[in-house]
């Protein structure tokens, strides 16, 4: 791996990026990541998701942090926003949880209810 | 928290809660001196003389979700639990220094854990902060510059998969010139001074 096969990735995601950046129907996935939020375990939810996202190929999706969301007991928590969808809020994440949400949810817009607030609650 | 790379996670967090655009996060091995040295140093906000004073203080935060801040007296406490120690350096409108001194044999110390994945998850979750990320094992040293990266980049966010997923890698080539040959153990805690594979 050295910095100019960076160069080279760079040019084949160029080459991707007008369709993504055109698509209406980008997803957000958001994950909590106070302190509290970091030590129930978000960071290896987190970079599960992006290796997930990535081993699929899938486009149209934005994996990113936010702060705490003042449910420390549920966490770790991921928000997935979709365009014209309510939030869907998973809690108590783990990294196998996580491979689900893509696999059920974000490639077949299937939302895994047994893991969501509402079941938990 | 039961790993270190996890506290600087949270420090870093800080820095950029505090605003800074550029964060160097350092970790240094020094198995002569029996150190192992965390220092996160950023250009945010700052804190006044007097937040400073009380910044490691498990009552004193400037958030609101939360009426305790535990990010940086629970740092404090793990560095000086292993013999070590702890200082903190901020200047208001400037920035602020972080350094905790770990004793690297104390059994008290937690190992250092997924630094790279604490990395780049940072990169991942802050596109727009710059992080250098400095990695020092006795005479060894490795360095991610995301200003060097972003360079080459361009107009490509760095926080897209394909890239994260060359970070990874990258890192991980990092770890093995680093220990010489030698991959680190799961934990993190083989920093050792082994020379196998060594012209
Ligand atoms: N890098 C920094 N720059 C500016 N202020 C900071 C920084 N780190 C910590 N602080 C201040 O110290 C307080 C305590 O930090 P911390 O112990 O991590 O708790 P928390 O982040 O939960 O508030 C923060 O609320 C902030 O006001
Ligand atoms: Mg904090």
């Amino acid at each position: 791996m050295s910095l100019e096969e960076l160069a080279q990735i760079r040019d084949k995601v160029r080459s991707k990026m007008n369709i993504r950046e055109a698509d209406p129907n980008n997803i957000r996935v958001l994950v909590g990541m106070a302190t509290c939020g970091i030590a129930a375990g978000a960071r290896p939810v987190l970079n599960t998701l992006v290796e997930e996202i990535q081993k699929r190929s899938l486009q149209n999706i934005t994996v990113t942090q936010t702060g705490c969301i003042g449910i420390c007991q549920y966490e770790p928590i991921v928000e997935v926003l979709e365009p014209g969808k309510e939030k869907v809020t998973y809690v108590n994440m783990t990294p196998e949880k996580a491979v689900r949400v893509v696999s059920d949810h974000l490639v077949n817009g299937n939302v895994v209810d047994a893991f969501t607030i509402g079941a938990a609650e | 928290m039961e790993e270190l790379s996890l506290h600087i996670l949270d420090l870093a967090q800080n820095s950029i809660a505090a605003g800074a655009d550029q964060v160097k996060l350092t970790v240094e091995e020094q198995p002569s001196n029996d150190t192992l040295t965390i220092t996160v140093l950023d250009n945010g906000c700052g804190m006044s003389a007097a937040q400073a004073e009380q910044a490691a203080d498990p009552f004193f935060t400037t958030r609101h979700t939360r009426s305790i801040g535990l990010g940086l007296p629970l740092f404090k406490m793990a560095a000086e639990l292993t013999g070590g120690s702890f200082s903190l350096h901020s200047a208001k409108g400037k920035g602020t220094q972080i350094r905790g001194v770990f004793r690297l044999s104390s059994i008290d110390r937690m190992p250092l854990g997924d630094l790279n994945g604490t990395l780049l998850l940072l990169i991942q979750c802050n596109p727009s902060t710059d992080f250098i990320y400095t990695r020092i094992c006795g005479n060894r040293n490795f360095e991610l510059d995301t200003r060097r990266i972003r360079r080459i980049l361009g107009e490509v966010p760095i926080n897209r998969p394909e890239i994260t997923v060359f970070l990874r890698k990258y890192l991980k080539e990092g770890d093995l010139e680093l220990k010489g040959g030698v991959y680190l153990d799961e934990s993190g805690r083989a920093c050792s001074n082994q020379r196998q594979g060594e012209k």
